[in-house]
């Protein structure tokens, strides 16, 4: 049973290892993968730790779903204090890494202390064995993963692992799995790299009981003509997710040089049809690929075709390298975003905040706040693309005192900096923005102010909202499984209803987070994809747990406050520019300069934006400066935290 | 008339490695999730990108059906299929030895050989590939489909072959 899979904790000081069983009371309130890591973190690491210290506390974990057969759960999510925020850190990514986890037999790691020397654990049906990392330290992220299977002499080994960049401490570094799969948001590969754990391996044969086999096929069979019959899902199954890029541009709603303009013009060479082209031609007519049990296989295969690095092959790139190494620096070529791509690939390196560090450094260089002197020489000139592939290399590898400096991360770097350059830094808590400009939307401005770990469009962001639905259908997905009879509109440039709709979404992607299901399959890009009603269903065919929709959405609420209590414990407060649900100024007082007739000209009205929040809040339970109200808490069944359960 | 003679027809170039097929195959066989129990796998050479999903060929002169001490694997050629009777089966893996694919697996949880037995004409891995991968087509039709293929490839060869004449 998905029930069945335990917990591990794991102490690398001192080499203890330790396995329980999940308490099926602990599965109902949090049910598993990020909902249950956001309750061990609050748990398990004490108020104020440095997150580089033994006693931070790093969660890996599959979701209660993972490797069932219902579609796509093939979600690994990864928690840890952030070194990048000191705040929540919190990242999630495809692959094959968590079914093998829980074909190992477990669902849930929790890993505290530093090795004295780097290792990697080997989890194999049951056992977990910490292991010498000596020979793998230094390698990169694929050279890694081929490594291990080598020496475990088993090339059907997973392994989740950092780069060079992780080992460096990159306050950035990401985990990844595979080719490009990658925890990629708040520097989780940096906590891995600070407790000398260079990756962890998994490899099981263990039977998951399905609890209604016949059915779980069935409904499954349902889910799946669901999932690709919506138009969005085909077209991320043939152009993948640069797609989204190449539509965003197209009105306006993506960054370009920092935060100068919301549209990249002369992007041709990056728009996804031309990235499709590429794929076609180094790879073939089939080049696209996908995650565990996935149907959308919005992923695509290609070789770079010129340049430095001509012939090397690498998946994607996601919409995320078009904006970070495309468009927020200028650099519109495909063969700058594919090698940038490819760059951070090997490294180990978030490409949202390395894309948007580069881009911050290139605007201070063009306001002379950064100096030739303090760039070593390099020209960081807008549309440089050499001087782009070069910083990706300087921040990895911390060289020259800017490369060093950028990846110590945007807030301490700008106290490095000086001058004003925290007032050109796209930042919310600590974490930059991905290549998005929320201007002239303000839901999605909502979004990234008050998503849990920084500036993030996955964790709340209602992007159906960019679609001008009837107001008809927004109704019937946002008035369920919890009533709202109050305003929405289809205007994406409206301020009505849209509290309602990020609180709604926030409890949306919390549920399949912790049922470890991609995105792709619920209410994010598609508003006739699987949500709460179906996942019902999903859940009892699979595990057997029988839960309402309501009773999920009471698990994803009790689970979105926990993260919330870590924050606030760890000083988040409403307004605070660093660490708080608040939006640099320059959303409010530049009016964007590019795109469509109704987002030319726009910024975020402060005084609505002030009152979206305060509603936003409400619909959390939380009183006027964020903090949960008593009875929301008793309400969760959260007024007794830390509770210690597991 | 019943549609007879299926066989099992993979198309590798099609496969996206998402291994949905070796879940679906264990659920279907077994009641669980386990790869380790399914008939179909996909081997992968990621750092290439290349997957192809490997299975029982039903072969008409089986070397598993040949070495098999018991006879307990014989053709049954409704399903165009070699079937395994657990009655008669020893387990002595033999036919685990000789298969040239592969395919007959051996389970260590249950210490049982297993194959392929195309879900009784509705394989569920064939069900569960939206790409068609894997599909299920008459036999007959098997090499007209491939014939029309191959000639697609060559009339695009052809022309463009034509087009660099012209260009010369």
């Amino acid at each position: 049973m998905p029930l069945d899979r335990r917990i591990a904790y794991i102490d690398l000081t001192t080499g203890s290892i330790e396995t329980k069983p999940i308490p099926l009371e602990v599965r109902k309130k949090f049910l598993g993968g990020r909902g249950l890591d956001a309750y061990l973190l609050y748990n398990h690491t004490k108020k104020g730790c440095d997150p580089l210290a033994p006693d931070n506390t790093l969660m890996i974990s599959g979701g209660i779903l993972t490797a069932t057969c219902a579609s796509a759960t093939a979600r690994t999510h990864i928690m840890a204090k952030s070194p990048l925020t000191g705040l929540l850190g919190s990242s999630n990514m495809g692959g094959f890494f968590a079914p093998e986890l829980a074909w190992a037999g477990f669902h849930h790691l929790v890993i505290k202390g530093k090795a004295k020397s780097p290792v990697y654990l080997f989890i194999h049906n049951g056992d977990i064995e910490i292991r010498d990392a000596s020979n793998i330290w230094g390698k990169t992220v694929t050279e890694t993963q081929w490594t291990i299977r080598e020496e475990l002499g088993d090339e059907e080994v997973k392994a989740c692992v950092i780069g060079p960049a992780g080992e460096n401490l990159v306050r950035f570094a990401n985990v990844m799995t595979g080719i490009k799969n990658s925890a990629g948001r708040t520097g989780m590969g940096c906590v891995m790299g600070s407790k000398n754990l260079k990756a962890v391996a998994a490899r099981g044969t263990m039977d998951i009981k399905i609890a209604h086999p016949v059915e779980a096929l069935d409904y499954n069979k349902r889910f799946i003509d669901q999932i690709v019959s919506a138009k969005v899902n085909q077209t991320q199954g043939t152009l993948g997710t640069p797609f989204i890029w190449g539509a965003t541009n197209s009105w306006g709603g993506i960054r370009c040089r920092n935060f100068q303009y919301n549209q990249c013009e002369y992007a041709d060479d990056i728009e996804p049809e031309r990235i499709d082209e590429i794929a076609e031609q180094t790879i073939g007519p089939y080049h696209m690929t996908g995650c565990f049990g996935c149907q959308v296989h919005c992923r695509a295969q290609y070789r770079i075709p010129d340049g430095p690095y001509a012939g090397a092959y690498d998946e994607g790139p996601e919409y995320t390298s078009q904006g970070a190494f495309g468009g927020e620096t200028d650099t519109p070529r495909a063969t700058t975003v594919l090698t940038g791509n490819h760059l951070v690939d090997q490294y180990g390196m978030d490409n949202l905040e390395t894309g948007s560090i580069i881009s911050w450094a290139m605007e201070l260089y063009e306001l002379g706040i950064l100096t030739t002197k303090q760039t070593d020489g390099l020209d960081l000139r807008w549309g440089n693309d050499e001087a782009v592939l070069e910083m990706i290399h300087r921040i990895c590898h911390r060289k020259g005192w800017l490369g060093d400096t950028l990846a110590d991360g945007g807030i301490p770097a700008s106290k490095k900096i000086g001058k004003k350059s925290f007032e050109y830094l796209i930042q919310v808590k600590g974490m930059n923005n991905l290549h998005s400009d929320e201007r002239a939307t303000p839901a999605l401005a909502l979004n990234v102010a008050t998503a849990s770990r920084g500036s993030d469009h996955l964790r709340s962001r209602p992007a159906i909202d960019l679609y001008h639905l009837p107001e008809e259908v927004l109704r019937k997905i946002y008035g369920s499984p919890i009533p709202y009879d109050g305003p929405l509109s289809s205007e994406h440039t409206a301020y009505e209803g849209k509290p309602w709709q990020v609180f709604w979404q926030e409890n949306c992607y919390m549920a399949v987070d912790c049922l470890g299901i991609c995105k792709y399959h619920t209410t994010f890009l598609g508003a006739t994809l699987p949500n709460f009603e179906d996942w019902t269903k999903v859940l009892y065919y699979n595990s057997g747990l029988e839960l309402s929709p309501a009773e999920i959405w009471e698990v994803a609420f009790r689970c979105n406050t926990i993260e919330r209590l870590f924050n606030l414990r760890e000083g988040l407060q409403r307004e605070d520019l660093e660490k708080g649900d608040m939006l640099n100024h320059r959303y409010f007082d530049e009016p964007t300069r590019r795109g469509a007739p109704d987002v030319v000209g726009m910024t975020i009205d402060r005084e609505k934006f002030r009152k979206m929040v305060d509603e936003f809040y409400g619909y959390k339970g939380l009183d006027e400066n964020g903090v949960p109200k008593p009875e929301t808490l008793e309400k969760l069944g959260l007024d007794n935290e830390p509770s210690h359960l597991l | 008339m019943e549609p007879v003679g299926k066989v099992l027809v993979i198309n590798y170039e099609k496969c996206t490695g998402c291994r949905l097929c070796e879940v679906v195959c264990a659920v279907q066989h077994d009641g669980v999730s386990n790869p380790a129990r399914s008939r179909i796998k996909i081997m992968k050479w990621e750092a290439e990108g290349l997957y192809i999903p490997m299975s029982c060929q039903q072969c008409q002169d089986a070397p598993c059906m040949n070495v098999c001490p018991v006879k307990a694997l014989s053709r049954d050629e409704e399903l165009s299929r070699v079937v395994l009777d657990y009655d008669k089966c020893i387990g002595c893996r033999s036919c685990v030895v000789v298969c040239p694919f592969g395919a007959m697996s051996f389970n260590t949880i249950d210490k049982k050989v297993f194959k392929c037995d195309v879900c009784d004409g509705d394989p569920q891995c064939v069900r569960f590939c939206e790409v068609k991968a894997v599909d299920y087509v008459d036999a007959s039709d098997v090499s007209i489909l491939k014939k029309r293929e191959a000639a697609t490839r060559l009339s695009v060869a052809g022309k463009e072959a034509a087009a660099l004449l012209v260009e010369a």
